[in-house]
This record gives structure tokens, sequence and C-alpha cells, in this order.
């Protein structure tokens, strides 16, 4: 959906669904994860559709995303830091 | 930061409470990383973002106590002030209050929310999204983009993927018909910042020049896709036809920012030509609430050049309210800020006019729109809950969970006073609002049991 537009200088690692990625430092989880990826990040508490961050201003509340076992966290709020843990949040589990 | 400044600049004990991590506020997002690191995208950006790395410096050089990270709940009568970081983890869940004096509160502008069916698909954001994510990390849409909406900023944006390349496979205006005849009559004094209007047309010509299908008068757009945006379906003169697209990005105006101010309980008044609430304020800043003022975009939205003299002037209040300087030095202080006031101020009653929000993007036509994107509430279900009898938002919210959900109104509040209204056939100023609880920002009951 996105791409970068430079070469990142400086990376950190985190772990999103498992699986380890090298993102710039200094950036937010939502726009680290907004590269490449398929942009979904949970899904809807009442239907279950597929929702990502919209707003990027911390307004919307649409980014909410698991760090390090805690819930409803706002991805585009909340800078990368090495080796954090993020999880999609879905209907079921919450 | 320039309320800061001048605020300092009397001797006055100064903290700065921000959620970003760095100084900027939304236009100069991240500019002294920019600066530093990307000089050559920052120099493409403009004078203005010149101007505004030399208000950052000016401002931390200021004495200010500065916190970033610091996104603010709650603030209690007697100006306790109650935030937290934003960005809280197991860790350094901090959260932290203090005490003031008087509070300025500058917590700017967001875009107006364009509910429209499919709105919530990844791959649909409001156009601003797209600038916060270049200024801060260099992110640039990859795929085909749409744009719609009406607005500066809608302009400005477009122009920007422009030049970095971006593809934009189609403009869709969606400005009221007859906007430019009824803006006419305010032309004229708006000439008088000619410099604003000139870089608007330009802006408009480097889009119709870039030969992106151009459609104006579109009367409906449907987002549609399941995982993800595939294509966005147009409306125009009862035809419609479809466009491929990996981005929608809409705009339709930005409104004050009226959570704090609401949540302090300060009165608010409804400006009809731009549809919004906005706080009540003397020349000064000063707020109905004693000791809390404002200043910027989250007053009446007129721009940064604008909320930087506002920001001036309600410090020089600030400083002759807590006995530092008298009335007439408070005046003499304030002359060249009024003068630029004045100056800045002759374009916007012609823009506010010419970018009014037209009724077709403010009340979602198609019933099956999500107006509430958090509790999935459709129009439809607030238009029979308006039927069978509520009268305001706040009943409709216990009704039907409209307005319940984690943003708190922040994405459906505007809409839901329409709809009522519109349902009631009166003004929206009848119906009011939300009201606005604490915490403005939610907080774990973690963070709730760190407080002393
Ligand atoms: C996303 C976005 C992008 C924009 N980009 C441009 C642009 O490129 N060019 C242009 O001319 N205009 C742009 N605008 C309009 C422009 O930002 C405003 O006119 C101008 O920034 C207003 O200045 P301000 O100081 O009133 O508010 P802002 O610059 O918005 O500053 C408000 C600050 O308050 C902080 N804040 C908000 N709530 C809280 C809270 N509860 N606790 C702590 N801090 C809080 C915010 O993080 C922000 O740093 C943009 C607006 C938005 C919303
Ligand atoms: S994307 Fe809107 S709050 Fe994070």
């Amino acid at each position: 959906m996105f791409k970068k537009q430079y070469e990142s200088h400086e990376t950190v690692s985190i772990i999103f669904e498992g699986k380890n990625l090298d993102v710039e430092i200094g950036q937010t989880v939502a726009s680290a994860l907004l590269v490449g990826g398929d942009m979904v990040f949970r899904s809807s508490v009442v239907s279950g559709q597929p929702r990502a961050p919209y707003c990027m201003m911390g307004v919307c509340f649409e980014c909410l995303i698991e760090i390090d076992g805690i819930p409803n966290q706002l991805a585009c709020m909340i800078p990368v830091r090495e080796a954090m843990k993020i999880k999609r949040q879905q209907k079921n589990k919450e | 930061m320039a309320a800061a400044i001048t605020a300092r600049a009397h001797g006055l004990s100064v903290l700065v409470l921000d959620e970003q991590p760095s100084a900027g506020g939304q236009i100069f997002r991240n500019i002294e990383s920019l600066e530093a690191t990307r000089n050559s995208e920052f120099s493409k950006l403009g004078q203005e973002y010149e101007f505004g790395s030399s208000l950052v410096r000016r401002f931390k050089k200021c004495g200010a106590d500065y916190f970033t990270d610091r996104s603010v709940w709650q603030i209690d009568n007697n100006l306790q002030i109650h935030h937290v970081s934003a960005s809280a983890s197991k860790s350094n869940s901090v959260i932290s209050h203090c005490q003031a004096k008087r509070l300025l509160i500058a917590v700017g502008a967001m875009e107006r929310p364009m509910p429209l069916p499919g709105w919530t698909i990844p791959g649909v954001m409001p156009c601003t999204a797209v600038d916060v994510l270049y200024k801060s990390s260099g992110l640039i849409p990859d795929g085909e983009v749409v744009l719609a909406g009406s607005g500066p900023l809608l302009l400005l944006i477009g122009c920007r993927l422009l030049d970095v390349g971006v593809h934009v496979s189609a403009f869709l205006d969606t400005s009221m018909n007859g906007a430019l005849l009824k803006a006419l009559p305010l032309l004229p004094n708006a000439l008088r910042s000619h410099k604003y209007l000139t870089r608007g047309l330009s802006l408009l010509w480097k889009i119709r020049k870039a030969g992106i299908p151009f459609y104006s008068g579109i009367q409906n757009i449907e987002a549609l896709g399941a995982s993800k945006l595939e294509k966005v379906r147009i409306g125009k003169s009862g035809k419609f036809f479809d466009v491929t697209a990996d981005l929608l990005l809409l705009h339709n105006g930005v409104v004050p920012n009226v959570q704090i101010t609401r949540n302090l309980g300060c009165e608010h008044r409804w400006y009809d030509v731009q549809r919004y609430w906005e706080p009540i304020v003397d020349d000064w800043g000063n707020t109905s609430v004693d000791h809390v003022s404002i200043a910027g975009d989250c007053g009446r939205v007129a721009g940064a050049a604008i909320s930087e003299v506002s920001g001036h002037l309600a410090a020089l209040e600030t400083v002759y309210q807590l006995g530092v300087i008298s009335k007439v030095e408070r005046d003499n202080l304030s002359q060249p800020h009024r003068i630029e006031l004045a100056r800045q101020k002759h374009v916007r009653p012609f823009l506010d006019k010419l970018f009014q929000p037209s009724k077709t993007w403010l009340v979602p036509e198609n019933d099956k729109t999500l107006a509430c994107r958090c509790e999935e509430v459709k129009v439809s279900e607030i238009r029979e809950t308006v039927r069978m009898g509520i009268k305001d938002p706040d009943s409709l919210k216990s009704m039907t969970r409209c307005g319940m959900g984690y943003c708190q109104a922040r994405m459906c509040g505007l809409t839901v006073s329409e709809i009522i209204a519109e349902e009631k056939k009166v003004s929206p100023e009848e119906i009011g609002y939300f009201r606005v609880r604490s915490p403005i920002r939610p907080i774990t009951l973690g963070q709730l049991a760190e407080i002393d």
C-alpha cells in the first residue's frame, strides 16, 4: 500500500505475527507495518470486518493493535522499539 | 510554540505537553529530523517550512519545559492536568499530573470525517494521513490513488503526491455547485491576501496540467473491496462508473478538535458556513471557563499563520492576567500581532464560503453508510431511532451505542448532529453534540491504578 521513498538509515527489529521485520528507527508502529504488508491491523469488534489505520494522528482509533501482550494500543502514536512483539487483534479474542 | 515563546519572554514558567514525539504540530510534523536527514525533501516543501523550522528552533530555546509523548486525558476544574505517555507500555506506562494557574489549549484540528459506503475498508484514508506518513517516515503511496473531496489541503496534498511521482488515477471534486458564485462577493476583500489565492490557483493548475482525469459535480462515491480497497464507484448525473484504486484519499475540510474544550465545559457555538462547533472566545482567546484560553485551529480553523498569531495574543493575555504586565502594555505589545492578523484574515471568509461543505457529503444519502465506524451504526439506524422520538445525540447513544466506541464520537459526532437535525428539519445548533466525558484518551486500568 505504501513504499519507502529512501533507504532506511538505522533499523530496529520487531516481531509482527511471529515474523521478524527490520524497520527504520524513529517511526511509529503503524507506518512500519504499512510498508509492503496487507494493511489489516485488526478486525472490527462488531462485524469482524478488517480494519486498518485511518487518520494517522490519534483521533480515529482504527489502528488499535496488541503490543507486548497489551491490547488496544494506538499504533499510529507509538514508536517502534527493539524486540517489540506485535499482533493483530481479532474479534473473537477480545 | 508561539505562545510558549511569548510567555517565556515575559518570564512565565511554562509547561508544554504534546502527544507527538517531536515539535511542529500537524503542519510542521517531524520538521527537525526532516531538515537534518532528508534535506532535499525538506527544501521542496517550500518557504513556509523554513519558517516552521525557525519557529521550532526558537521554541526549543525559549526555556519552556517541553514534554513530548504526553497525551492530556483529563483536566479538573481546578486546572489540575492529567497526562499519560501516548506510547505507554508495561515498562513505561507513566501517568502524571500537574497544577496550572492558567491553561492554554492549542490542540489543533482534524479532518472532517467524510462518511461514504465502504469508508472502513483498508485503503481508504483522509488525505492528511498520507501527509503524516510522508513527513514522519518518508512513506509514499504505492499503486493507484484516487483523490476525492474539496478544499485547499486536498489540492496541496495532491500536488505533493505528483511531485514524488505517485500515480493519481482520478480527482473527484465534491465542491458545492455554485459555491464560487456564493463566495464571489467576498472575493474583493480576499484579494488583499492575493498570495494565498495565487498559490491555490497554481495548485489547481498543476493538477489539471498533470492530465489527471478530473470529475466535478460528483454525487456518489463508494469504496469497494473485501480486505482491501479494489475500486471506487463514482456516480455523476445518475450514471455510475468504476475506477480501480489501491488508495482512496478523502477530504471534506478541517474542523476544530473540541474534545478538551467540551470536556472542560467551555461554551461552543455553531459556525454555519463551515458546519462545525467552535469554542466561544473573545479577542484574546479567553473561553467561557475562567483561566482557560485557546489558540490556533482548535478555535475557528484558520491555518498555520493565523494560529501562530493567535498563540502570541493568547500568551500576552496570560502574561497580563497573571499580573506581569499592565493592560496598556498588553495592548501595545499586541499591536504587531494584530496587524499581522488583519493581514492574514482577509482571505478566510472567502475560502470558508468557497469550500463550504455540501449537504451531500455531510449527511450520507446512502442509508447503508456507517456513520459510526467503531460501533458500526448505519445512517438508517440513526434515522429510525430519531423517528422513534429521540431528541439529541446522547439519547441516540444509549439506544444504539453510536458514539460509544473508542474514538469517543470524534468520527461520528458531527454526522450524528447533522442527521438528527435533518430529520427534525432544524439546525444542528438546536440538536447539540455528544457530551464529552473524560478520560478523553482511553487509559488502562493498570495506568489508573498508578495514580496517587
Ligand atoms: C494531519 C494534518 C496535516 C496537515 N498538513 C498541513 C500542511 O501540510 N500544510 C498546511 O498548510 N496545513 C496543514 N494542516 C493544517 C495545519 O496543520 C493547521 O492549520 C495548523 O497546524 C494549526 O496549528 P495549531 O497549532 O493550531 O495545531 P496543530 O499544529 O494541529 O498542533 C496541535 C498539537 O496538539 C497536540 N495534541 C492534540 N490533542 C492533544 C492532547 N489531548 N494531549 C496532548 N497533545 C495534544 C497534537 O499532537 C499537535 O501536536 C494539516 C492538518 C492536519 C490535521
Ligand atoms: S490511525 Fe487513527 S488513531 Fe491511529
